[in-house]
């Protein structure tokens, strides 16, 4: 699992992985927004941490359908079915691997964009720290939307459209967390919310996404 | 004599062409007398005038959208665990009806919610948790239609009820959780005191039943649709074989 890990990384990282494209993408996203909405600090105040949250999510989602997609292609995945570490575990580390690559580097982007966008002080800890525990959420979830698409052709529109609902929970309690931060309100709840998600997700989605990788591999 | 015999798509055909028109006629009779009654036989509400009468869409079509999901979630289950085609094919045609139902409740709350009030959409939990609804089945209609497969896309969407629902579940609470709501609560409950008046619970009783009769009728043509659609096509498939 170890190995395998280390070699989604190491693929991510090389030219062509998809490693930047989703900081990228996030820096656009919060350059974007206060150009539509205009300047105004207090308007943009309130909905930073709403954005930030909708475009991590936005920005875990790009790199999902390659998830398994290339390694279905090349074959590798037929590979990996065959070995002796369980489906389960494959989907475990490919989804941890995922969430070194984007989830991880979209936390600590984060608070930067949030001075982009006027975040209130008190929520910028807070911010990184919700996007710390809900992000393996998101790539878990984005796990098993990328097991469900993986036969298909080009199956990135699809897969946005499996994966968004679910991930509505995430991000209802995860930017919940940073509004009541923003405004001094108590958090305990929410966040434990949120934690409780990821938990729950990288316990039984494992199963579901093996499940849909064997289909697939039918 | 059990429930599985029909399992066997041959026998699920035979009985269901034998059920099938007077579910029919029973449904379209228990519609039309429930809305009739119900738009223009029952006394108009105090302070909500005549649009009350929405009622008798709203409340049926939402509640048979929340029971089309739990079929498919069970039709799925039984795939999963005991393999019969027929049930496979019946969670497919209950998601485009269950669709519609979503549809049907929120165009309807819409219509209600404007001169009540004063709006066509509020971010309230009840209707955003059926908004996320709607896309759930969005999802899972898309995802048949676009494996080729029939039995792989049996087991896929099968396995996304799965995790939807739980989802699903999930997010009718969070959203309860993010905001306050407009809509007022159940006024149907069987274990509360105080419900909706008489004068309007037994029509709407009697559309409810309409909606149930019409869904299964529906799912009943469309799952009938499905067998012979397969059935095509293993005989176009023999055909060129030969």
């Amino acid at each position: 699992m170890i190995a395998l890990f280390l070699r989604d990384l190491r693929l991510a990282f090389r030219a062509g992985g998809g490693f930047g494209l989703a900081l990228a993408f996030f820096l656009l996203v919060a350059v974007l927004v206060p150009l539509g909405v205009g300047p105004k600090a207090a308007t943009l105040a309130l909905i930073a941490p709403g954005i930030l949250w909708v475009g991590a999510m936005l920005s875990c989602l790009l790199t999902l359908d390659r998830l398994f997609a290339t390694d279905f292609e090349d074959g590798s995945l037929d590979l990996l079915a065959t070995a002796p570490i369980p489906m389960e575990g494959v989907v475990l580390a490919k989804a941890a691997a995922h969430w070194v690559t984007t989830g991880l580097p979209l936390a600590l982007l984060a608070p930067v964009l949030g001075i982009l966008l006027q975040l209130p002080g008190p929520a910028f800890g807070w911010l990184t720290l919700s996007l710390l525990i809900g992000t393996p959420a998101l790539s878990m979830i984005g796990a098993f939307g990328a097991a469900l698409t993986v036969g298909i052709k080009r199956g990135g529109l699809l897969l946005s459209l499996l994966v968004l609902p679910l991930y509505v929970p995430t991000l209802i309690f995860g930017a919940e967390v940073v509004q009541r931060a923003g405004q001094g309100a108590p958090l305990q709840s929410p966040l434990l919310l949120l934690a409780g998600i990821t938990a729950g997700a990288l316990a039984l989605l494992p199963f579901a996404a093996a499940m849909a990788i064997r289909v697939n591999l039918r | 004599m059990s429930v599985w015999e029909y399992a066997n798509p041959k026998r699920f055909m035979d009985t269901s062409a034998r059920v099938l028109p007077w579910l029919a006629a029973l449904a379209a009779l228990c519609l039309i007398t429930g809305l009739i009654w119900g738009f223009f036989f029952t006394p108009d509400d105090f302070r909500q005038g005549s649009t009350v009468r929405i009622i008798y869409l709203h409340v049926p079509a939402a509640m048979m959208a929340i029971n089309a999901w739990v079929m498919m979630l069970v039709a799925s289950l039984i795939w999963l665990i005991r393999r019969h085609h027929v049930s496979a094919l019946a969670a497919r045609a209950a998601a485009p009806v269950g669709l519609t139902f979503t549809l049907i409740a929120l165009i309807t709350g819409a219509f209600w919610g404007q001169p009540m009030w004063g709006t066509w959409w509020a971010w309230d939990p009840r209707l955003t948790s059926f908004l996320i609804l709607f896309l759930f089945y969005l999802g899972y209609i898309a995802l048949w239609s676009a494996i080729e497969d029939s039995d792989a896309a049996a087991d896929l969407t099968s396995v996304l009820c799965m995790v939807g629902s739980v989802f699903a579940l999930l997010s009718r609470y969070a959203v309860n959780f993010w905001n306050q709501g407009l809509h007022q609560g159940a006024s149907l409950s069987l274990d509360k005191e105080e419900n909706v008046a008489d004068v309007f619970w037994v029509p709407l009783l009697v559309c409810i039943a309409g909606f149930v009769l019409l869904f299964v009728t529906l799912v009943l043509i469309r799952t009938r649709t499905e067998i012979r659609a397969r059935r095509l096509q293993h005989l176009l498939l023999r055909e060129r074989m030969q």
